[in-house]
């Protein structure tokens, strides 16, 4: 096996030196009945070239060839050649969690550097060297805020991710965290009436998303007011990082819930992705997760360490903030090359390209005979909703036929918003041509 | 005299492993790019008319530089790491191993890295096709019935299998209030019980390091609703009597949970779910080849028994009436989801790749070698440090710092001082159940040559706590920084870069700050 630095000699005198006979004489301690033996029943061993072949096939059973319109959670915005170069980098592929600080500077430094770029993007004071995505991100927000308020009941807005929602509801029932979700006005925000009426002494925090679901940006300033009014946390969770080179950060916010994915990240069918929680300073002893600090060494020396462990689980075990060890250090820092090579003017160009891409979309969609665009009465970052005269899976089998895969259809989640209802995204990457193309082909007859 | 041009610290390092290398926003410059946008095909909007009030106006200390100065930037912090690459990791129960780069290479085949967690079914069949095949191995390797790749890392994996439990004994009536954890375990597992609504009990291990029968039957009762077991225990040994503690359990309706992070001293030899596993997560990035990454991503696969397959995360994958794969939403006794889409997709690429390497027997070969590297270093090490377990050990193996502490040498100082001889510090203090402990788990991945020199240096370092122990005490000593103040980190916090004082304005309240 080509992996396995042994030859047979080795393996015999290694054996000797051991002073037993053969390999099995080392599993004696797994009883007879439970010992395999035979092969297990998985595919044979594969030269590289057959493990290339093999994916190569699988690759292309996929969307090969599609323009797709698909966000909802996930963006393809273009990769700079160079994040790949880094990160394979073995000295950052292949190095553990930075316990020894001595010879992990590297990784240290530059999740320092992570953390500084999400407290500025974000508006917050502290983040953490990440969590492993942003739904997870935003149910641990949730337990912390539990933690910081002492208080037990959460508020969501319905305009947060689904998925996000299935997962907080997943982690909030055990904990015995109720939760309650307040729903949308006509120009897809958040029901401000309808969230002050349900926010009460009782309530830890209010989760909403911004840009949320919709694509919709909240108006997170009048939000905090209603939270902080009844002395609930505001949480902000952003699934769409992109937007902060252009949308004011939520700095009313308490904790903010960031989906980095965008920065760097292949959509890669789902993960892994970044999460990271980010947050006011004085709630540092709640946050989850690793969290690097500065400090020197004897020579006075700047360097870098993991810190304030005592909150993590190793450590503090079942009264720990939370169970997670391993986190997407390795995508963080994807992250961390990709904002630096973007860097202070190239995230707000790069975001204006987006709305510019997006406002193309949203007037070649709603030119489309019978086509209505939702929400239009609050400002957007690159999403849209839009109906059409057929239902969205209808229409998508249509666009299929041209390689076009149209919007996400929205009836599953939001059955009040009807079955043509379907959710459009434009990036950085989405050309004109593709966009008049949709056009053309919603004009067909068919679509 | 031409020496004195050289006198005082040179503005440009000969030596990148020792030069200095500033914080990304100390090297930024206004004005400096790395980026050239694609001319936009389409008008040109007016933000701050399209936001208005939400419109940001600033991007603070954001980094300004050029693509060079990047490149360089990150290449040099990388060379202060180190890595597998470089050398050998002997950090127990982390099952440190060669990260093959077939598997980077597959996983960014374009059709692959550009799939869409929400495009249509039909056009995700080689997706779909690859969780199959991964789920189909890791069951036959498990030796369990069925699969959920969802969980991000081990932790992860944990509460999605403590969630399997509780939702069994709720279907049953009653969740039952607590979860038995040895106090050999490592601390997610009861950090998991703990989020997942459980009080966690303390089994204590017998003389041997092992689970103690006698003491697993009286705390086993109705309330107990699983035990949580790492096997091999964070010693490196096999529970002998694994089929009477499952028995133990089930005979009171409790299950069995398998911490699988020490499934590398397994695969192939035996499996979790002839010896009575009802519940068992895998660590991709250890027994499975995907990389560590400094931290993470990691990926924690939940296999479990038939009677835990209706409460499955959603969605489950299935292979539908005509033969194509698909995601099954419409489960109503599932947990529910514990992760948005399907998973650490990525690292089911990369492990899949590191099955098809290997074939049977090639996973075989990897655990026999694993265990031959560590019982070889168990061998060579007994007597210069103590073996607190006498027991056979399979693929990792713990000693104790007692010899040394009668110098004032402990464990965590062999630990610093094993870096001065290139290696990266064995797991120091873990399990608690040893005092001082020495936790070292070599992997198939280290050759014998390699071995050889982490035992010769072990030795010297032992030589070393009986005549210098002052020397073993302040290592490393070859290290471009000395041990750190973590005292001082923990107690003053600094968590971020801020420009200094005298380039910004005092100190403004967040909230009012004009972005």
């Amino acid at each position: 096996m080509r992996y396995l630095p042994k030859s047979p000699v080795d393996r015999e005198e290694m054996l000797a030196e051991i002073g037993v006979t053969s390999i099995d004489d080392l599993f004696s301690t797994i009883p007879a009945e439970f010992q395999l033996k035979r092969d297990l029943a998985i595919p044979r061993q594969h030269g590289e070239s057959e493990i290339l072949d093999r994916f190569r096939e699988f690759a292309d059973n996929n969307a090969v060839g599609y323009s797709s319109f698909l966000g909802a959670g996930v963006y393809r915005h273009y990769r700079p050649v160079i994040i790949d170069s880094l990160v394979q980098r073995g000295e950052f592929l292949t190095s553990y969690t930075p316990y020894q600080p001595e010879i992990s500077q590297g990784t240290l430094q530059a999740m320092f550097e992570f953390q500084t770029m999400i407290c500025e993007l974000t508006g917050m004071e502290i983040a953490n060297a990440s969590m492993y995505d942003g739904s997870t991100g935003a149910a641990e927000a949730i337990m912390m805020a539990v933690r910081v308020t002492g208080r037990d009941g959460a508020v969501i807005a319905r305009t947060v991710h689904p998925e996000y929602r299935e997962v907080i509801a997943t982690y909030a029932q055990h904990q015995e965290i109720p939760t309650t979700e307040v729903g949308y006005t006509e120009n897809g925000r958040v029901d401000l009436a309808a969230l002050d009426a349900t926010v009460t002494k009782d309530t830890a925090c209010v989760l909403i998303q911004s840009p949320n679901f919709f694509g919709t940006i909240e108006d997170v300033a009048a939000i905090a007011e209603i939270a902080h009014a009844k002395g609930a946390l505001l949480i902000v969770s952003i699934a769409e990082a992109v937007s902060l080179g252009i949308v004011r950060p939520p700095a009313e916010a308490d904790i903010v819930s960031l989906e980095a994915q965008s920065y760097g990240v292949a959509v890669g069918y789902g993960g892994p992705y970044c999460g990271v929680i980010a947050c006011k300073e004085k709630f540092l002893r709640q946050m989850p997760g690793r969290l690097i600090g500065e400090t020197k060494d004897k020579d006075g020396k700047r360097g870098f360490v993991l810190t304030l462990s005592t909150r993590e689980q190793h450590i503090r075990r079942e009264k720990a903030t939370s169970n997670i060890c391993t986190n997407q250090a390795l995508v963080a820092l994807m992250t961390t090359i990709f904002l630096t090579v973007y860097g202070k003017q190239g995230m707000k160009e790069l975001a204006e390209q987006n709305l510019a891409k997006a406002a193309y979309l949203k007037g070649v969609l709603s030119a489309a005979a019978g086509a209505k665009v939702l929400f239009d009465g609050a400002p957007r970052f690159h999403e849209l909703v839009l109906q059409l005269p057929k239902t969205a899976e209808e229409t998508n089998t249509a666009l299929l036929q041209h390689k076009i895969i149209g919007g996400l259809p929205l009836a599953k989640w939001y059955p009040e918003l009807g079955p043509n209802a379907s959710l459009w995204c434009a990036t950085e990457l989405t050309t004109r041509k593709q966009m008049d193309a949709v056009a053309t082909a919603l004009a067909d007859k068919k679509a | 005299m031409s020496v004195e041009k050289f006198v005082g610290t040179p503005k440009k390092a000969t030596t990148h492993t020792n030069q200095s290398e500033d914080l990304i926003f100390e090297k930024s410059s206004p004005g400096k790019k790395a980026y050239r946008l694609a001319e936009l095909d389409v008008p040109a909007v007016d933000a701050a008319s399209l936001l208005g009030e939400s419109a940001r106006k600033d991007l603070g200390v954001m980094p300004e530089l050029s693509e060079i100065e990047i490149i360089r930037h990150f290449t040099r912090l990388s060379t202060w790491n180190y890595a597998i690459d470089l050398g050998m990791y002997p950090l127990g129960s982390c099952t440190m191993k060669y990260n093959p780069r077939v598997n980077e290479a597959v996983a960014r085949l374009e059709g692959i890295a550009e799939a869409h967690p929400y495009q249509p079914e039909s056009l995700s069949q080689g997706c779909l096709g690859i969780m199959k095949t991964l789920s189909d191995a890791l069951i036959e390797i498990t030796g369990m019935d069925t699969i959920t790749l969802q969980p991000a890392a081990g932790a992860h994996g944990e509460f999605t299998g403590i969630l399997l439990i509780r939702a069994y004994h709720e279907s049953k009536g009653n969740p039952r209030k607590k979860v038995l954890i040895p106090d050999s375990a490592h601390g997610t597992n009861p950090a998991t019980a703990a989020v997942c609504g459980y009080e966690v009990a303390n089994l204590k291990s017998n003389a041997q390091g092992m689970v103690d029968l006698a003491e697993l039957e009286k705390m086993v009762d109705e309330d107990t609703a699983a035990l949580m077991l790492t096997n091999p225990s964070t010693i490196g040994v096999f529970e002998s009597d694994i089929k009477k503690i499952a028995d133990i359990l089930h005979a009171k309706g409790a299950l069995l949970y398998m911490d699988g992070a020490n499934m590398n001293a397994l695969v192939g030899k035996t499996r979790p779910g002839d010896f009575g596993v009802d519940v068992m997560h895998l660590n991709l990035h250890k027994t499975f080849s995907t990389p560590h990454g400094g931290g993470g991503p990691g990926s924690g696969p939940v296999a479990c028994k038939k009677i835990l397959e209706p409460f499955l995360p959603t969605p489950v994958l299935v292979t539908k009436a005509d033969g194509m794969l698909g995601l099954e939403y419409n489960r109503p006794q599932s947990v529910g989801r514990v992760r948005m889409f399907y998973g650490n997709f990525g690292m089911f690429v990369r492990a899949l790749a590191y099955i098809l390497a290997n074939g049977p027997d090639g996973l075989r070969q990897t655990t026999e070698d694993a265990v031959l590297n560590a019982n070889y270093i168990r061998a060579k090490l007994d007597g210069t440090f103590e073996l607190p377990y006498k027991t056979a050990t399979l693929h990792e193996v713990v000693f104790s710092d007692r010899i040394q502490a009668k110098n004032g040498v402990k464990t965590g100082d062999m630990g610093k001082r094993l870096i001065d001889y290139g290696f990266h510090a064995y797991t120091v203090s873990f399990p608690m159940i040893v005092a001082g402990a020495m936790m070292i788990e070599p992997t198939e991945s280290e050759s014998r040559e390699e071995l050889d020199l982490l035992i010769d240096a072990l030795k010297q370092i032992a030589r070393e706590a009986e005549e210098n122990p002052e020397l073993v005490q302040t290592a490393p000593h070859s290290t471009r920084i000395q041990r750190l103040d973590e005292t001082t980190a923990a107690r003053k916090p600094i968590l971020r870069w801020k420009a200094p004082v005298a380039a910004t304005p005092l100190a403004v309240d967040t909230a009012a700050k004009e972005w």
